[in-house]
């Protein structure tokens, strides 16, 4: 019997209400009195020279306020990478200055070099159009391929770094002499060269920011599209714009999705703030959805070689990959770790592999930048994994199935040190392995096939076994891999005088469902209602200082720092029942919401305490200080590993080539679960991105830099008939052994363990169908898979 | 300016506009009415579905002066006449259907078009219908599944929960 209330319950989402009845409120729906417009003037090259920008004309244009170009911020300081990674020779990587708006040189299409704030919208745009006439861009020619951009060192994205490299990075260098000894050596060697596809993140929100300025006390208010409102306000405040922090709030309110896009500070947010300062009014800014295609942190963007050792048996000997990894045209926050220590360290996935060494060389190119989108490396890992692994599967004619299960890391192994430097805590992959073949109805496979060629269509059978690091993260690993924050988490329970409770937390739910989630764990923690329990976030004035939510951390992290604020909640509450009922603390016990004395029928409600600790009258005021609130701050001691195995069958029109994905069976071990609507509803979410990589999303740019798929027409987002029911299990867990909710996280897995199901379905139907083809790269569109047809 | 009269909700609103003020700026900025979202530039996403006369209009398509004299109904008009939620938005709570609720009205919008004309859909016309709205955060796994629930058909089989 599943709970209905608290930890565990499948409990309706609160916040719904408002989202269903129009009343949420997003950034674009604010409106504040005395708004200004901007609009920003986008490179419509990839590489060109700024030669001049004349404002003249714009200035004078009717409700024109004010005009801004990269020249007013060439002062200012940079929007920073928030990792620093070392190339495999020691050097720092090359970090070039990213600008608010481009200076010098604008390097994508969509980089935005000059600004615009009128009066109204329309003012703003027919300005920024004029402006754009008024503006002489020396084109250059485009750095777009990332091979092409590492040969020529005469063509340069950033004009002092030589060969468009960002850095060349080893994982782990020791182990590079070794592991190619055992390729040396290997009775069989698998090589899988593929292209993890770039993806647009496309949270159906647009970016959006609101500036706004008080000169009575010199405060600063930026209302943002954030994943995160304390590490924006961290990287505006004191690398961009050099606000003394605690004179700027940064609020993000209902934000529509982020999925990673969302996480880092881009430059219109700057924009806003510095222009609203100038103007003494609001300046607001929403990304057309064009403006998001060329301007968000793009995803993936990986050309990867992968190489497999083995015996004839399929035993693993030692993975090797050389990746190249785009970062675009400049660093985006996360961009340094994302193809490093959230890909590399991946890279034996939950495999006893006993030599792993993967190389990554970190590319320039003329577009728009590249970095973390759901799964953030961790997809890239076990894309090329599980998909060289059935490729060496289908040479030795061994059944991939079994060759995973043997070649497992055993529950009698954990803690497991992994070759590339992870430590797995806890897991039962062989669990999930067979929970999946039992769900997912294998033994059915067969027959379903056979029906499906009556009607003239290839069905096959993809697996991957997956593993993925996330609850980011122990800020002492961090540290030492090159991370210039830590990623540590915070919540303050705040108990009114009343009972109720205000838990302000440093988490961002931007569709995730914190409001309920959190609330069920302080209820059930607390023995009382739900509904006395509000959920406070996104708001830096009201939240302690926390790193927002990304890398499936919110619950991990946020939610145990929530859950240790708790915890000294009712310890101190446990003190204040003493001195009422004239006890001793050791004899004080707290269930159902009731502190009570031990083997008496003393005892007073939550409320009662709540009450005598801001009115205290009869309170231990000489050693207890009153009121009731507390803070706690988490810093996880490791990773968490959630783990799984899916199954795609698809269906293959050998005449089209157009893939059906006929069902998707996740079986997951995500450790205790606070909510399985929610977890469901976020697997549900992932696996759905990830069918739309495998087979829809392609991003496109041209060999002139220009975005080919800058719009719904062009970019193929997954719509509701490129997916089925999605069958979803939980049931294996193994909760997390280092913190105290046991929880691991789902937030990302179903994107990371979903593509190459779904590709390794596709190649097992057309090998089915007899069309031995190893290998076709994402998108698997129906033209790519018709020309595979027709060339094997 | 030319000035433009509507029944909205119910309700009979005017106000001037520019030829070029698109019905989803008039509801918005000049009506106050922010549930109908705008997600793309392209008439692509659906996030800005409302009705017109019963008919189910992406807001973004048409100017605010091509509806002078209509019944529009937005987001804001589908609760129950108590307040609480309508037989549709019910169903997308009750199954999930919405993560971060920026798709979430065009979908309820676009699912009361769908069961006004076909009151039991099998789940390929639900899915065919919403063709025309994205949604990035739900897989439409529990959209559809809210749809078909919405439509009084029994969707207890449909996977887990
Ligand atoms: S905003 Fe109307 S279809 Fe996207
Ligand atoms: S719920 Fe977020 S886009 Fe649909």
């Amino acid at each position: 019997m599943p709970k209905d209330f608290g930890i565990g319950a499948p409990q309706k989402r609160r916040e719904d209400i408002r989202f269903l009845t129009g009343r949420g409120v997003y950034t674009d729906d604010l409106k504040i009195a005395g708004q200004t417009y901007a609009v920003f003037c986008r490179s419509q090259v990839a590489h060109g020279r700024i030669v001049s920008i004349d404002t003249t004309a714009t200035a004078a244009m009717p409700g024109v306020l004010a005009v801004f170009t990269g020249e007013d911020f060439k002062d200012v300081g940079g929007n920073p990478a928030g990792w620093l990674i070392k190339s495999r020779n020691g050097e720092p990587m090359r970090e070039p200055k990213r600008p608010v708006l481009a200076h010098g040189k604008v390097r994508h299409v969509g980089d935005a070099y000059a600004a615009v704030i009128a009066e109204t919208y329309q003012q703003a745009k027919d300005a920024a159009e004029q402006l754009a006439a008024d503006t002489v861009i020396d084109e250059l020619p485009a750095i777009v391929d990332m091979a092409a951009a590492v040969a020529d060192a005469s063509n340069r994205v950033h004009d002092e770094i030589p060969d468009n490299l960002c850095f060349d990075w080893g994982w782990i260098e020791d182990n590079r002499a070794k592991v190619e000894e055992v390729f040396k050596t290997a009775p069989h060697v698998t090589t899988l060269e593929l292209v993890n596809n770039r993806l647009v993140p496309n949270a159906m929100e647009p970016r959006a920011s609101i500036g706004e300025y008080f000169p009575g006390t010199g405060d600063y208010k930026l209302t943002t599209t954030s994943q995160n409102p304390h590490l924006t306000r961290l990287l505006v405040a004191a690398f961009v714009l050099g606000i003394p922090e605690n004179k700027l709030t940064v609020v993000a309110p209902d934000v529509g999705g982020g999925f990673g896009s969302k996480i880092y500070h881009y430059g219109e947010e700057a924009l806003v703030l510095a222009a609203a300062k100038k103007l003494g009014r609001p300046v607001r800014w929403t990304a057309e959805r064009t403006e998001s295609f060329l301007s968000d942190a793009h995803g993936r963007d990986h050309v990867t070689k992968i190489e497999l050792a083995c015996d004839k048996q399929g035993n693993f000997l030692a993975f090797r990959t050389e990746t190249l990894a785009n970062v675009g045209a400049y660093l985006s926050n996360f961009s340094t770790a994302t193809p490093t220590f959230l890909h590399g360290t991946l890279m034996a996935g939950p495999y006893k592999v006993p030599a792993v060494y993967v190389n990554v060389k970190t590319v320039f190119t003329n577009t728009a930048p590249v970095d973390a989108y759901r799964g953030a490396g961790r997809p890239e890992a076990t894309f090329s994994l599980e998909r060289v692994i059935d490729k060496m599967c289908r040479e030795l004619n061994l059944d991939p199935f079994e060759v995973r299960r043997k070649n497992f890391i055993t529950t009698d192994m954990f803690p497991y040190t992994t070759p590339v430097g992870l430590v797995y805590d806890t897991g039962n992959y062989q669990a999930t392995l067979d929970k999946a073949i039992e769900v997912g109805d294998v033994k059915g496979f067969e027959a379903r096939r056979a029906e499906s060629a009556k009607r003239g269509k290839l069905r096959g059978l993809g697996l991957s076994t997956w593993i993925e690091a996330c609850g980011i993260a122990p800020s002492h690993l961090v540290g030492v891999l090159g991370s210039r924050v830590g990623l540590y988490d915070a919540a303050t329970v705040r108990v009114n005088a009343t009972g109720n409770i205000s838990v302000m937390v440093g988490a961002h739910s931007h569709g995730q469902g914190h409001e309920t989630v959190f609330a069920q764990i302080v209820a059930d923690k607390l023995g009382i209602p739900e509904a006395s329990v509000e959920i406070v976030h996104g708001d830096t004035s009201k939240i302690p200082f926390g790193m927002g939510s990304y890398g499936s951390r919110s619950l991990a992290v946020c939610g145990v720092a929530m859950t240790k604020a708790v915890d000294k909640i009712v310890a101190k509450g446990k003190k204040i029942a003493a001195h009422m009922l004239e006890a001793s603390e050791a004899d004080i016990s707290f269930e159902n919401g009731k502190f009570s004395v031990a083997g008496t029928d003393k005892a007073k409600t939550f409320g009662e305490i709540a009450f005598s600790a801001y009115v205290p009258h009869n309170y231990p005021l000489e050693t207890l200080e009153p009121g009731l609130e507390e803070t706690a701050f988490y810093d996880p001691n490791n990773f968490t590993y959630p783990a799984g195995a899916y199954l795609c069958e698809v269906e293959v029109d050998p005449d089209t080539g157009k893939v059906q994905v006929c069902s998707f069976t996740c079986a997951d071990d995500f450790g205790n679960i606070m909510n399985p609507m929610v977890v469901e509803g976020q697997v549900h979410g992932g696996v759905g991105q990830g069918i739309g990589q495998a087979l829809c999303e392609n991003t496109h740019y041209d060999e002139n830099g220009q975005l080919v798929t800058g719009s719904y027409m062009d970019y193929a987002m997954p719509r509701a008939s490129d997916v089925p029911f999605y069958t979803v299990d939980y049931s294996c867990q193994t909760p997390c052994t280092h913190n105290p909710l046991g929880v691991k996280g789902c937030g990302e897995a179903g994107a990371i363990g979903s593509p190459p199901a779904v590709v390794n379905a596709v190649i097992d139907a057309l090998h089915r169908g007899g069309i031995k083809v190893s290998h076709i790269d994402m998108p698997v569109s129906p033209a790519r898979v018709w020309s595979a047809i027709q060339n094997a | 300016m030319p000035k433009v009269t509507m029944r909205v909700n119910g309700r009979a609103v005017s106000g001037e506009v520019e030829g070029r003020t698109l019905l989803v700026q008039f509801l918005r900025e000049g009506q106050g009415l922010t549930g109908t979202h705008v997600g793309c530039d392209t008439s692509q996403c659906g996030a800005c579905t409302v009705h017109v006369n019963g008919a189910q209009v992406k807001s973004c398509t048409v100017f605010a002066l091509d509806v002078d004299g209509a019944e529009v109904t937005t987001i804001e008009g589908m609760a129950n006449p108590d307040g609480t939620l309508g037989r549709i938005q019910q169903a997308f709570q009750d199954h999930h259907g919405l993560q971060c609720g920026f798709c979430t009205p065009g979908m309820v919008m676009a699912a009361a078009a769908l069961l006004a004309e076909n009151p039991k859909p099998t789940e390929a016309e639900v899915r065919h219908h919403l063709e025309g709205n994205i949604c990035r955060c739900t897989g439409y796994h529990n959209i559809v599944k809210a749809v078909l629930a919405a439509s009084g058909q029994d969707v207890s089989a449909i996977a887990a929960e």
